[in-house]
């Protein structure tokens, strides 16, 4: 099935629609203190055999769009606004039955915790049969078995026979979320979310699980969307990534622009706040002041502004459009970046009369 | 797995004897020998109770001689109700009316205790989730005679299609049964509705979500067994429960059973059938208690056999 | 890794899209804005302490204060109500036997004749003519008494064992563990209703002969109830002190964790704040909820004819005189068995209200 994976998708003819192609996403949250705007208006595309990154902090959002696309979003949270397009369809089109067969299918999550993401009262094999038959019902158990032990195989965990009949409390944390890895892929999804896999591990199994999903991406030639709040992963396995910061994007390009150009006041901070392993000791850490938005009440323009050192009148009070500022896409929204430009093409304006 | 249920069984057969202790010593250890305390006593009894107790051996033969012929069978006779006849004759005529009743209403509350508790989890928020939990929180706090009171007089004076006392036809069991099932009932459909709810919110199940599996089969497969983990745990009490709440019940109906008459030998005082009838019941209570704890063991793989746990 | 010294602003930015939007930009808009007017812009959610938010929680719960409004009603039906009506609970008037609620014997309906005054048997009178309202009334406060004195039994004893025993640790902990395993499988209703029989008679005898003043206030509770609360005392103390050793390993665990980072006495107000209004929290639900569950007790007892002795009477007892005239005289047997059902259900939502504002963990 491997090989068959690799023809379908085919990464030498370019197609004719993109991937995944998320426009002007809205989601809220109508809670009973009221509507919490946690994604407001982002874009983004991804493409075949692409890894995108998503990086944020806690509450920017990143999340929750991303259950979103895999329709994993439960009430009080909704979408009210914009298209989330798979293959050129609208996802958020489809009913409950065309999306369930969608999710775990041609799209796969694996999610933060492994400790807590498996059924504790049914074997790893048990549970990943069931991820495969319930999308190809015509494969037997015992085919089904076998493709488990493959997968566990491919994921490297040794002794895959014996362990496929094990319960979940059996294994490491890191074989779990092999495992959750292992499960995503039976299918062979053309896209796998992978939403901070390595957050709750140890900083070598970290290491293990990216080599392994760089890896496997290297293999499948499977799109990735990457999320995390870690630079450094992101710097690792992604190729593009799109910076969040209270449900907007803020800058968004390819790897190498985004971290050795950045022109967002909230990336640099990030960049900036990272320790540096060849710092003196006395250098002290920088961090970003402020504490993060309320998204009940969030402000009337650009979110980032009561923390950003830049911050001038207008952005207070009008939000910054998303403009190019390189090649390859980049993006940020900065009024920052517009200000010469605009202030020359008034000018400009007036004496144009 | 071995090493703790003989651990169990160990501490279960320690509970029995410090029981059987306990009631012995109550009833000999108080100022007046109960056996003597009675006046209209003919001397032959008491010497024949003597001759077979050693009422002027120490205290601990005593004990020693009753716990023997405990084993053996020999719960010694009735001095009061039935005078003369056997304890343990007595005991095991009225035992199985009991369990008659008491078996249906066990039965009932958790066939109907558990989907009803799966209903309100799975409609939360709606109207039958309050409803379901408005009369759930109620059979819990009202006490069991008040429940059986009620259903007597409606079913039974005022419309008057059940009968009241005995337990004649399959009609005399329907009160009871409801009756003493009311309780355990409403507890699991409780325990049964916030231990789905809890379970519906695990990580495991958002996988399950995830690899597009079927409602139905999320709450079937997993979200149920999950939930049930904590309701085997109640099941040890329940039998408690439903051992004791049958005392009220066989009152309240007539019903020739063994809590009937185990309350009556109390007002009548009637030591040897209080005495049998405690350690009777405590034994089927702690044996009860002791299989749930092993089966619960068996249905939860991770719980380690061990000290400790995970 | 990526340099920290980019300038801003240093690329050429196609603003066409911004200007041709048509917002009107001025020079200043661009000017810096000062620490003041970005504040402005953060909205700052008022702290509240633990309590407080505790006490927000629990107004806002319906539920739970509509019971607390019963359970006050209540309360004073039981303790201020006999002082309304002129008649005891241990008045037998003659010829007002078996009234139905809210009718007049015919003595009452000549006096009434006669211009007297004659208070209604708002509940109707017993077989020996004592009105059931009053009767009602007492028993309510007898049930609520025996519920908060077992409750507070239970509190002082398992809170004493279960913070010795947490306190002290180790071999101790262990075998003061494996007697409160031990008395939990010791099937408490059996226990209750031996401890019933066996102290009838060396209690009735205490009563009778002691001159103590201490032990004759003590009798004027009764041999049922009094043996009760020896019950409690013996039994029911299990499930708080596993609490409360809970409650006081953690306690310990902070202050061990805390010492042997050498922080400083600040912490001690961090065990104030945070961890103490948990552990009180916990105790003071648990007793709580213990109050109904020790009425439940006592009136399963008195139902059963082991509880209160006569003429005391507690809702339970009522309800059991009741049962025998249950074809002709049926409020006998309801209005004391409604009385006792809402009480303790009224408790146990006040107390489940209680613990959902206290716990900040919010469930369902």
């Amino acid at each position: 099935m491997k090989e068959e994976k690799i023809e379908n998708i085919g990464t030498s003819e370019p197609k004719q629609e993109k991937l995944l192609e998320v426009k002007d996403l809205k989601v809220s949250f109508f809670t009973p203190v009221g509507e919490v705007k946690a994604v407001d208006g982002i874009s983004y595309e991804l493409n075949y055999d692409e890894v995108m990154g998503i990086v944020g902090e806690s509450g920017s959002g990143k999340s929750v769009e991303a259950y979103s696309i895999i329709g994993l979003l439960q009430s009080p949270g909704k979408v009210v606004g914009g298209s989330i397009k798979f293959e050129g369809q609208d996802v958020l089109d489809w009913d409950k039955k065309r999306m369930r067969a969608f999710r775990g299918n041609q799209i796969s999550m694996i999610f933060q915790n492994p400790m807590t993401c498996l059924n504790p009262v049914y074997t790893v094999g048990n549970q990943m049969v069931e991820a495969l038959r319930c999308h190809h019902k015509e494969i037997s158990k015992a085919e089904a078995k076998e493709k488990a032990v493959e997968m566990l195989k491919l994921v490297g965990i040794n002794n895959a026979e014996k362990r496929v009949d094990q319960y979940p409390h059996e294994l490491s944390g890191g074989m779990r979320q092999r495992v959750m890895i292992a499960m995503a892929l039976i299918c062979s999804p053309k896209v796998l979310i992978a939403d901070e896999p390595t957050t709750a591990l140890d900083v070598t199994i970290q290491a293990q699980i990216l080599e392994l999903m760089k890896d496997l991406q290297k293999k499948t030639h499977m799109a990735i969307i990457f999320i995390t709040h870690n630079l450094g992963v992101v710097a690792e396995i992604c190729d593009r990534v799109s910076v969040m910061y209270a449900g907007h994007i803020v800058e968004q390009g390819t790897c190498q622009d985004v971290f050795y150009h950045p022109h967002h006041p909230y990336t640099l901070g990030l960049l900036r706040s990272m320790p540096k392993i060849d710092a003196e000791s006395y250098e002290r850490l920088i961090p970003i002041e402020g504490t993060p938005v309320d998204l009940l009440n969030p402000p009337a323009g650009c979110s980032f502004g009561p923390r950003c050192e830049h911050c001038m009148k207008i952005c207070l009070t009008q939000k910054p459009p998303l403009v190019p500022v390189g090649e390859n896409n980049h993006i940020a929204a900065c009024w920052l970046l517009q200000k010469d430009a605009i202030l020359a093409g008034k000018k400009e304006a007036e004496q144009n009369g | 797995m071995l090493e703790y249920v003989l651990k169990r069984v160990g501490m279960a057969f320690l509970t029995v004897l410090i029981i059987a202790c306990i009631t012995f010593l109550m009833m000999n250890a108080i100022p007046g020998s109960p056996f003597l305390n009675e006046r209209s006593q003919p001397p032959e009894v008491l010497a024949a109770l003597e001759a077979k107790y050693g009422l002027d051996k120490p205290l601990y033969q005593q004990l020693w001689n009753y716990l023997t012929s405990f084993v053996q069978g020999d719960m010694g006779v009735s001095l009061k109700m039935q005078k003369n006849r056997d304890v343990a004759e007595i005991i095991f005529e009225k035992f199985p009316v009991s369990v008659k009743v008491g078996g249906w209403a066990i039965l009932n509350a958790i066939v109907c205790g558990i989907p009803l508790g799966c209903l309100a989890a799975y409609n939360r928020g709606k109207w039958v989730d309050s409803v379901l939990r408005i009369i759930t929180t109620a059979g819990v706090a009202i006490p069991s005679f008040v429940v059986c009171t009620v259903l007597l007089i409606v079913f039974g004076v005022k419309l008057s299609i059940l009968p009241t006392m005995g337990l004649d036809s399959w009609q005399n069991y329907l009160m009871p049964c409801f009756a003493l099932s009311f309780y355990p009932m409403c507890y699991i459909a409780r325990l049964m509705r916030s231990s789905m709810l809890d379970v519906i919110n695990q990580d495991y199940i958002r996988t399950a979500r995830a690899k597009g599996v079927a409602p139905v089969m999320l709450i079937f497969k997993h979200a149920l067994r999950n939930s049930l983990i904590p309701v085997i745990t109640y099941l040890g009490p329940m039998v408690a429960y439903t051992v004791t709440g049958g005392f009220v019940v066989e009152t309240v109906f007539s019903i020739p059973g063994l809590g009937r008459y185990f309350i009556q030998s109390i007002l009548a005082r009637d030591y040897p059938i209080i005495m049998g009838t405690t350690i009777f019941l405590s034994i089927l209570i702690i044996v009860m208690n002791l299989l749930v704890d092993i089966a619960y063991k068996i249905v939860d793989p991770r719980i380690s056999f061990t000290k400790g746990g995970e | 890794m990526p340099e920290s010294k980019v300038k801003l602003g240093s690329l050429q930015v196609d603003v066409d899209p911004v200007l041709n939007a048509g917002c009107s930009f001025t020079a200043a808009d661009f000017e810096p804005a000062s620490q003041e007017e970005k504040a402005s812009m953060v909205v700052i959610k008022k702290r509240m302490s633990y309590w407080q938010d505790a006490w927000r929680r629990l107004r806002q719960n319906t539920v739970a204060m509509v019971a607390l409004g019963v359970i006050i009603a209540i309360t004073i039906f039981a303790f201020i109500g006999p002082s309304f009506v002129p008649y005891t609970y241990s008045e037998q008037i003659r010829g007002s036997e078996n009234l139905s609620p809210m009718t007049y014997s015919e003595k009452e309906i000549e006096a009434m004749a006669a211009g007297e005054e004659v208070f209604p048997h708002v509940f109707g009178t017993d077989t020996l003519g004592r009105d059931l309202l009053v009767r009602v009334m007492y028993g309510s406060r007898i049930s609520m008494t025996v519920g908060v004195t077992a409750s507070l039994i239970v509190l002082v004893i398992g809170s004493i064992y279960g913070s010795v025993s947490g306190f002290i640790g180790g071999k101790v902990d262990d075998v003061m563990m494996r007697i409160v395993e031990l008395i939990y499988s010791i099937p408490d209703v059996l226990v209750v209703l031996l401890l019933q029989v066996v102290l009838k008679d060396p209690l009735t005898e205490l009563f009778d002969t002691s001159t103590s003043p201490f032990i004759e206030s003590l009798s004027g509770i009764g041999v049922g109830l009094f043996s009760i609360f020896i019950t409690f005392a013996l039994l029911y103390w299990v499930g708080m002190s596993r609490i409360v050793r809970g409650q006081v390993l953690m306690l310990k665990k902070q202050e061990f964790v805390m010492a042997a980072q050498c922080l400083g006495a600040s912490n001690k107000k961090i065990i104030k704040r945070h961890l103490l209004p948990n552990c009180i929290g916990q105790i003071v639900v648990t007793t709580c909820l213990q109050i109904p569950s020790a009425i439940f007790l006592e009136s399963f007892l008195s139902f059963l004819g082991l509880g209160v002795s006569a003429p005391l009477a507690s809702l339970g007892s009522l309800a059991s005189d009741g049962l025998g005239g249950i074809y002709s005289y049926a409020y006998r047997l309801i209005i004391p068995s409604v009385v006792l059902s809402v009480m303790i259900l009224s408790l146990n939502l006040f107390g489940d209200g209680l613990r959902d504002a206290l716990d900040p963990r919010l469930k369902k």
